[in-house]
């Protein structure tokens, strides 16, 4: 029994949720190699090279990996598998990875495993379906399990302690012209991200506009918090779609997370209630949104955040 | 070139619905229960009928695996625009053990048949929350594939698409033929009218199985046990955001 996690990484330090994808593979049992595919990603290979328990890197390095396609990534991953039999390919659950694996999987004729959040058995994993509304136990009876795993469930690995040998894969036989990276827009921001925060505040359709988002990014500040939203202020236009928190957004569990003018509907419960604390700020105290939280506060929240902001 | 455009669209339960466990813990509550289009497959099918409104497409056909109500769903993409439908048969028992692997081997098969040089779905379906089926379309029919996309232009023989990623937007540009899987800000999806639900009962719906495709569809998974999530317990409400910060120091979160 061997594990091909594939790392993510922006060729030059990989992402945090690699770190969870880790401990889950570590879960598995056997061996586990990283792959660190990109163009000049030294940097990358040298981090994980520390990395508790990884027993192997394996290296595919090449112009024709920028922008990190699946159309070429996949025959990468494919080609290593085929020369390695691994049992378990597994990734976080990013953007990046969601795109991968499940061609990677159709490859392999395989039914991809999306988004795990235990592991039971080197086959036997649990999954969350209807936005977290029900959880299932299901059993893979493929030869090769093709899991992502989402990162809030397991511990991050530790970057410290090992010593692991890396060596080069080849990158031969990709697709020509298929597809083309042409750039990348990330949002700016000095506050921490949101699926790694310790504290998240979001704002929903409460919030009333977009301006009024500047409230949370204020209170934000005081305490190094990430700001999300719900899906009704993505959809009211109030801020981008890369703050949704929600089972069609981000799936955040800080320490503290502190919702404010949000209702607590189905889809945002999912991507929030494994959060440690809870802080609801909402005027209806009929909310849903009060049924998960620790401390709920029946208020005005243009009178309770700035009252929040001069006290801290 | 006027493409063909095959879309996507699964019969789910309906988003409002509030989900119950099975007594044989083996799935949920299905009979009886509201369903609807997958909302992100009636973006898809919205950008269908969009492209086909701008003269980049010449036909789209709505496709959609399940029992006999799926045709309810296929209607559905019919009167927002979609020109024909099909329905591959599957029975409601089976349904349930339908992979995303085999609904993408029956897209695949079809996007072939039909010759066609576009497939949109959307990103995941609100029941399984899986997030694979485009992908799998993808690797299956060896094209490219532009997930989560938020804006597709077509330019030339290629797609421009933005697509939404961890973070902020990406562009990407991928070969025709390709498919395309619709996020949640692609566009908002038009109500069908009512002179367009009574057209769209005299538009076409030819029926299927899957074995007519040579698709498979013994499953790869075997289902253990469906349970309702931990539930968490309610907090306490506070008076005031003085009790409230006190509370929170108590706790060490601030």
């Amino acid at each position: 029994q061997s594990t091909l996690v594939i790392a993510e990484h922006d060729n030059k330090n990989v992402a945090l949720i690699t770190l969870n994808a880790i401990t889950a593979a570590k879960k598995l049992g056997g061996d586990v190699s990283c792959l660190v595919a990109g163009s000049n990603c030294a940097n990358v290979v040298n981090e994980l090279s520390k990395a508790a328990g990884v027993n192997k890197i394996l290296i595919a390095d090449s112009e024709a990996l920028v922008g990190f396609l699946p159309e070429c990534l996949a025959p990468v991953v494919l080609a290593i598998h085929n020369q390695f039999k691994f049992t378990h390919i597994v990734a976080g659950a990013s953007a990046q990875s969601k795109s991968l694996l499940p061609r990677v999987a159709a490859k392999l004729d395989v039914s991809p495993i999306s988004d795990i959040i235990e592991v039971k058995a080197p086959d036997t994993f649990v999954r969350s379906i209807y936005a977290g509304n029900a959880l299932m136990t299901l059993k893979s009876k493929d030869p090769v399990k093709v899991i992502t795993v989402r990162g809030t469930n397991f511990e991050a690995a530790s970057l410290e302690g090992g010593n692991t040998s890396s060596e080069d894969v080849a990158v031969t036989d990709l697709p020509v012209g298929l597809s083309a990276f042409i750039g990348q827009e990330l949002s700016k921001s000095d506050r921490p991200e949101l699926t790694a925060a310790k504290t998240v505040i979001s704002g929903g359709r409460g919030m009333k506009s977009g301006e009024n988002f500047q409230l949370l990014y204020t209170l934000a500040d005081k305490l190094s918090a990430a700001v999300g939203a719900s899906r009704a202020a993505v959809d009211a236009g109030f801020v981008p779609n890369d703050m949704q928190v929600g089972q069609t957004g981000k799936i955040v569990a800080p320490e503290l997370y502190i919702a404010v003018g949000i209702s607590g509907a189905i889809q945002h419960l999912a991507g929030m209630k494994d959060s440690k604390t809870i802080v609801a700020i909402n005027k209806d105290p009929e909310a849903p949104i009060f049924q998960v939280a620790d401390f709920g506060l029946v208020a005005d929240l243009f009178k309770a955040v700035p009252e929040m902001i001069e006290k801290l | 070139m006027s493409l063909k455009v095959l879309v996507g669209c699964k019969r789910v339960i309906d988003y409002a619905v509030k989900i119950r466990v099975r007594p044989d813990k083996l799935g949920v509550v299905t009979d009886g229960i509201k369903h609807s289009m997958n909302p992100f497959d009636e973006i898809a099918i919205e950008e269908a009928v969009r492209l086909k409104e701008k003269n980049i497409v010449k036909e789209v056909i709505a496709v959609s695996c399940g029992p006999t109500q799926a045709q309810e769903t296929i209607r559905t993409a019919l009167a927002m625009g979609a020109d024909r439908g099909i329905h591959v048969e599957v029975p409601a028992k089976e349904m349930e053990k339908l992979e995303p692997l085999h609904v993408s081997k029956i897209l695949a098969k079809l996007a072939e048949k039909e010759q066609a040089e576009l497939v949109i779905v959307g990103k995941q379906a609100i029941d399984d929350d899986t997030n694979a089926t485009a992908q799998m379309t993808a690797g299956i029919l060896n094209w490219p594939q532009a997930t989560f996309a938020s804006k597709i232009e077509k330019k030339d023989d290629f797609l421009e698409v933005i697509r939404e990623i961890d973070g902020g937007l990406e562009t990407i540009k991928v070969k025709l033929p390709a498919v395309v899987s619709a996020d949640l800000r692609l566009n908002e999806p038009r109500y069908a009218t009512l002179p367009n639900i009574m057209k769209a009962k005299k538009k076409k719906i030819e029926k299927m199985k899957p074995a007519d495709l040579g698709v498979d569809t013994t499953p790869h998974f075997e289902v253990i046990e469906v349970t309702d999530p931990p539930a968490r317990e309610a907090g306490i409400k506070v008076e005031d955001v003085d009790t409230l910060l006190l509370k929170l120091k108590e706790v060490g979160r601030i």
